[in-house]
């Protein structure tokens, strides 16, 4: 897109964008600077750089925070939640999109509920049926809460990757005798592979995230995730600032690796639901 | 129908979620409307429908301008376009939990934070005050760090949605003579109407439902001044034990939000035809 830029007007562009940019990084340079800090350089002054990097605040923060433990378990939800919403979503979205099934259109529309559906209208009473048959605590019933939560948004992304699969490449596949089911994984499969990682990031990142849920169901530090965990870390160490910061980086770092690397994808998977309204 | 059934394996299991808010309301004992008229009286229940009012106005207006400024201002603009965009998106994958730490320790706390230093260096005649702490200012704290959160977020739709309004129009414009104010006003602003309308609709389904920032920086505190009724609803559940009163609120809130929730499946559906 063309404009006629005028020097001010290119100024004014700069200064606002570097404004907000510093506003975006200023915590989370905070964040990273602090992790490196004693207690008394951070009163001192928290904006200072520390006097040497010294990492004995994760060690801390690993050892006190118990962080091993939990960030195997979130590992393990993660890991767990993808692959049932995975494996459901992209049958379901499949189904949705290829084949013309009775209902079909109310099935969209009871999606279109769920994407907004409150979570807070189900979890109390899911709270205590899941404590009547003894689920509460573990993370497998948790893998399940996530993927229903989520495989709603799941099976929009990938209905419309499913959509864009020409028709031709399907009737062929059918001429030379394949069943419904060597169609699905043969072919449509890799060809919606994009489709699936997005899914699977943006999911994860969720469920990595995922705050509401966790600290209601996961209570003993055998299932607890490392954002629960963190947030017990915050409430009972309250002035250990720097392990603190330490533990938050080690929270965030997998994240953001991942942002940096597939950016693109995070980005367009993120903001589809919004651009396609 | 092979197919039919797995359709209806992550279904069922959302079906199952969704029904049972019935099983929580007709508790074991049954009491007809006594929570809903006890919450009536309940003078918490009514600052926390004036706090979430307060905040899906403030949600309206401050990001969602924000979003659309930045959004214009990187669709003019050459150089490092997507350094800026993914700046301002990084804060919306980090964990809210972690967010609220870094604000709360490092930033708005009295001893390790920058207000702190503020105060110790003494560069201010008086004495900052946490806001978080302040009756008057909780609420809006924790708003301006939602925000902060989620202003990025709306930037980079509102900009990818402008990337896909047709060249040719913003050109005839341009050829009428349109200087850069009128081809916002009139051009852009209106080809992404949909958008922006559509980000509204879910801004304020989400304000309803907010929960996060405000149980981790404030717990609804201090003296209640910050309660949402996702706060006032889930103390009442998993701390007063008082399952009922909690699934009133619950059902308050989703009722509220379920307005909206059928306007937005309406938007849907309409565009799912035009798009047919």
């Amino acid at each position: 897109m063309t404009i006629r830029q005028n020097k001010t007007g290119v100024v004014v562009m700069w200064i606002l964008l570097t404004f907000m940019a510093l506003v975006t990084l200023l915590p989370l340079s905070l964040m990273v600077l602090n992790s490196f800090k004693t207690r008394m350089e951070i009163v001192r002054n928290p904006l200072a750089l520390p006097k040497i990097f010294s990492g004995i605040n994760y060690k801390n923060a690993w050892i006190q925070g118990q962080v091993s433990q939990a960030a195997i378990n979130s590992i393990l939800l993660v890991a767990g939640t993808l692959l049932i919403t995975i494996i459901s979503s992209c049958m379901a979205a499949y189904a949705l999109a290829r084949k013309k099934l009775r209902f079909s259109n109310g099935i969209s529309v009871y999606f279109l509920v769920c994407n907004t559906i409150p979570k807070q209208l189900f979890i109390i009473p899911l709270f205590f049926i899941l404590q009547k048959m003894g689920l509460i605590d573990n993370l497998i019933p948790m893998m399940f809460v996530y993927s229903a939560i989520y495989s709603p948004f799941a099976i929009f992304l990938l209905y419309s990757y499913f959509m864009g699969i020409s028709k031709d490449i399907i009737n062929s596949a059918v001429i030379d005798g394949a069943t419904s089911w060597q169609i699905f994984w043969k072919i449509v499969l890799p060809l919606v592979r994009p489709g699936i990682l997005t899914v699977a990031l943006i999911v994860g990142l969720w469920c990595w995230n995922e705050f509401l849920f966790a600290v209601t169901f996961l209570q003993t530090d055998k299932v607890i995730t490392l954002a629960v965990k963190f947030y017990g870390f915050t409430s009972r160490y309250v002035t250990e600032w720097g392990s603190m910061m330490a533990f938050a980086v080690m929270v965030s770092v997998p994240i953001i690796l991942f942002f940096i690397f597939l950016q693109n994808r995070f980005i367009d998977g993120m903001t589809a639901g919004g651009v396609k309204g | 129908m092979i197919n039919f059934s797995i359709i209806l394996v992550p279904a069922l299991a959302t079906i199952y979620l969704s029904f049972t808010d019935w099983n929580g309301l007709g508790s074991p004992k049954f009491n007809g409307l006594y929570n809903f008229i006890t919450l009536l009286h309940n003078p918490n229940f009514y600052t926390a429908i004036i706090n979430n009012i307060k905040w899906t106005i403030y949600f309206l207006i401050v990001p969602i301008i924000l979003g659309l400024v930045i959004a214009v201002v990187l669709l003019f603009f050459r150089r490092g376009k997507t350094i800026f965009q993914s700046i301002f998106f990084i804060p919306q994958i980090i964990s809210p939990v972690v967010i609220c730490a870094v604000f709360s320790s490092m930033i708005l706390h009295p001893r390790s934070g920058i207000l702190g230093y503020i105060n110790s260096i003494g560069i201010l005649p008086f004495k900052l005050i946490n806001p978080l702490t302040q009756i008057g200012k909780s609420l809006w704290t924790c708003m301006f760090i939602d925000c902060w959160h989620w202003w990025g977020f709306l930037a980079v739709v509102f900009l990818a949605a402008m990337r896909q309004v047709d060249e040719s129009i913003i050109e005839a414009a341009e050829i009428d003579g349109a200087g850069f104010w009128r081809k916002l006003l009139f051009v852009i602003i209106p080809s992404i109407k949909g958008n922006i309308m559509f980000m509204m609709l879910m801004t304020i389904i989400w304000s309803f439902l907010t929960f996060d920032y405000i149980w981790i920086l404030t717990g609804g505190g201090p003296a209640n001044s910050s309660e949402m009724l996702s706060t006032l609803s889930y103390r009442a559940s998993f701390y007063v034990h008082d399952v009922g009163m909690g699934s009133a609120i619950s059902l308050v809130m989703s009722l509220l939000a379920g307005i909206v929730i059928v306007f937005y499946v309406r938007m849907q559906l309409q565009h799912e035809e035009e798009a047919a």
